[in-house]
C-alpha cells in the first residue's frame, strides 16, 4: 500500500491485518517504541482538527519517530497561494510519510499523484476519512470480539456524515451485518449509499426516525454529530442539530452489552450522564484512534 | 436539398436533433478555417429526425468529449471523396477537460493546472463521477 485515500482502498486482509498489529501493539507497548526511530511524520493540516492531528503525532512519537508540520492553512504557504502539489513536493523532502487533512474534497488524491513519500488522508472535507474508519473497526473488533453477525445502529446526520458512509461501506463487506439508520427526514441516508452499497451488497437495514424503536435490538450504537458547516442556513441546523439527545434513561431499554460510539467531539447528542456507563466506549474509542494509526504508520513504512 | 460531399474530412453522423450546435460549439468547430456543414432535421430511417455536421478537413477530432456529448453518433472518416472507416462512438469511461465539477468543496476548484476528470461509473444510468470529489455530474 503506497498511500490510503479512502477506507476502500484496504481489502478486509488488510484491514484484519492492521487491526492485529494494532493489538499486538496494546499488549506490547514497548517492543514498538523504538520501531520508527530517525523516521518524521509530517501533519499537513490545511484546516484545524487538533484531536485527529494530536492522535497522528502521539502515535508517531510513540513509535519513537519525529513529527513536523502546520496546523492550519494561515500559517503556511498555502495562504500565499502555493498549490496542494507544491505544498506536497516540498514537504516530501523533509519527511518520510505525510497525514494531511484538508478542507477541499479529493486534495488527498491530488497530493498522492505528486508525492514521493506514502500519503495518509486525514480527512478531505465532508469526503473521506479513512483512519476515523479503521479507529472504529479496532473498537468494535475489541468491544465485541468479532466484526461480523451483529445489528449496527446509525444516528444522527446520516446525510453528510462521512464517518457514517465510511463505516457502513467498511463493514458492509463482513456476514451478518444489519443496519437501523436513525435520522430525521432531511438528514437521511443519500440514495447513492443505498444502491450503490447496501442493496447491491443485500444488506438488511430498516430506516427510522425514533431512537428508541430498534435501540432494544442493537449492538452498536453509533452516534454522530450534526455539523453546522455541512449547513447553508443557520435555522435548519439549529433546529435539527439536538434532533436526539442519549440519555441514561433512553438507555435503560438497551442490550447489557451495547458498545456506544461517537467519533467525537460531541455536543449535545450525548448527555454526559452515559459518559459512566459501562457500554460507553467512546473515549476507549479515542485511545484506538493512536493504535490503528500506529499500525498504519508502520505498514505504510513497511516495518514490520 | 443537396450539400457538397467533402473530399478529406468527416461526416457526423446520427446526431440527435437538435444536438448538432451543441457539438458544433463544444468541439470548437466554429474556429475553423476549413468548410463546416451543418444539418439539421435530416430525414432519418431510424428515429425520423437527425442531424449531421460535415467537416471538410482531417481536423483532431475529440472523439472521447464527442462521444461523451452523444454516445449515438457514428463518425465517418472520409480520404480522397471515399469512406474509409466507420466509427461507432460510445460513452467514453473517462472525459478529461470536457466538463467542469460544480461541487464548490472540489479541489478542481482551486488547485492550479489540474485536469477536470470524470469517470463513469455506472454504464447504465450514464453517471459519471469526478475522480476527486466523486460528486455525480449533472
Ligand atoms: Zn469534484
Amino acid at each position: 500500500m503506497k498511500h490510503l485515500i479512502d477506507i476502500q482502498d484496504l481489502s478486509v486482509e488488510e484491514i484484519d491485518e492492521l487491526i492485529k498489529v494494532a493489538n499486538d501493539i496494546i499488549a506490547n507497548k514497548e517492543k514498538y517504541s523504538p520501531k520508527c526511530n530517525g523516521k518524521k511524520l509530517a501533519t499537513l493540516f490545511f484546516e484545524p482538527s487538533t484531536r485527529t492531528r494530536l492522535s497522528f503525532e502521539a502515535a508517531m512519537l510513540e513509535l519513537g519517530g519525529s513529527v513536523l508540520g502546520f496546523s492550519e492553512s494561515s500559517s503556511s504557504s498555502v495562504s500565499k497561494g502555493e498549490s496542494v502539489s507544491d505544498t506536497i513536493r516540498v514537504v516530501g523532502c523533509y519527511s518520510d510519510i505525510i497525514a494531511m487533512r484538508h478542507p477541499k474534497e479529493g486534495a488527498p488524491l491530488v497530493a498522492c499523484q505528486r508525492s514521493t513519500v506514502p500519503i495518509i488522508n486525514a480527512g478531505d472535507g465532508g469526503h473521506n476519512h479513512p483512519t476515523q474508519t479503521l479507529t472504529d473497526l479496532l473498537t468494535i473488533s475489541r468491544e465485541k470480539g468479532r466484526l461480523n453477525q451483529m445489528t449496527i445502529g446509525l444516528c444522527g446526520d446520516l446525510k453528510f456524515g462521512r464517518t457514517v458512509h465510511s463505516l457502513i461501506n467498511a463493514m458492509s463487506r463482513y456476514q451478518g451485518i444489519k443496519f437501523v439508520l436513525i435520522s430525521p427526514d432531511e438528514l437521511k441516508i443519500p440514495d447513492y449509499v443505498k444502491t450503490n452499497v447496501l442493496d447491491k451488497l443485500g444488506i438488511e437495514y430498516c430506516e427510522t426516525k425514533d431512537i428508541e424503536e430498534y435501540l432494544p435490538e442493537l449492538d452498536v450504537l453509533y452516534m454522530t454529530r450534526v455539523q453546522k458547516e455541512r449547513f447553508f442556513n443557520e435555522a435548519d441546523y439549529i433546529r435539527l442539530k439536538d434532533y436526539y439527545i442519549l440519555n441514561k434513561a433512553k438507555l435503560e431499554k438497551a442490550k447489557k452489552d451495547l458498545t456506544i460510539l461517537h467519533p467525537l467531539p460531541r455536543v449535545n447528542e450525548i448527555s454526559t450522564d452515559v459518559d459512566d456507563d459501562p457500554r460507553a466506549k467512546y473515549f476507549e474509542q479515542a485511545l484506538c484512534g493512536k493504535y490503528i494509526r500506529m499500525a498504519l504508520i508502520l505498514k505504510m513504512l513497511g516495518i514490520e | 436539398m443537396n450539400i457538397d460531399s467533402i473530399k478529406n474530412g468527416y461526416v457526423i453522423d446520427h446526431i440527435k436533433a437538435g444536438n448538432a450546435m451543441i457539438i458544433y460549439d463544444a468541439l470548437g468547430l466554429r474556429e475553423l478555417d476549413c468548410q463546416v456543414a451543418i444539418i439539421s432535421n435530416a430525414k432519418s430511417k431510424k428515429t425520423g429526425k437527425k442531424d449531421i455536421i460535415k467537416i471538410d478537413e482531417n481536423i483532431d477530432l475529440d472523439l472521447d468529449k464527442l462521444g461523451f456529448l452523444d454516445p449515438e453518433v457514428t463518425v465517418n472518416i472520409v480520404k480522397n471523396d471515399e469512406i474509409i472507416e466507420k466509427k461507432k462512438l460510445s460513452l467514453p469511461e473517462k472525459i478529461i477537460n470536457v466538463a467542469k465539477c460544480k461541487n464548490p468543496r472540489c479541489i478542481t476548484s482551486i488547485e492550479r493546472d489540474l485536469d477536470q476528470i470524470f469517470i463513469l461509473t455506472d454504464k447504465e444510468k450514464q453517471v459519471y463521477r469526478c475522480k476527486y470529489c466523486e460528486s455525480s455530474l449533472k
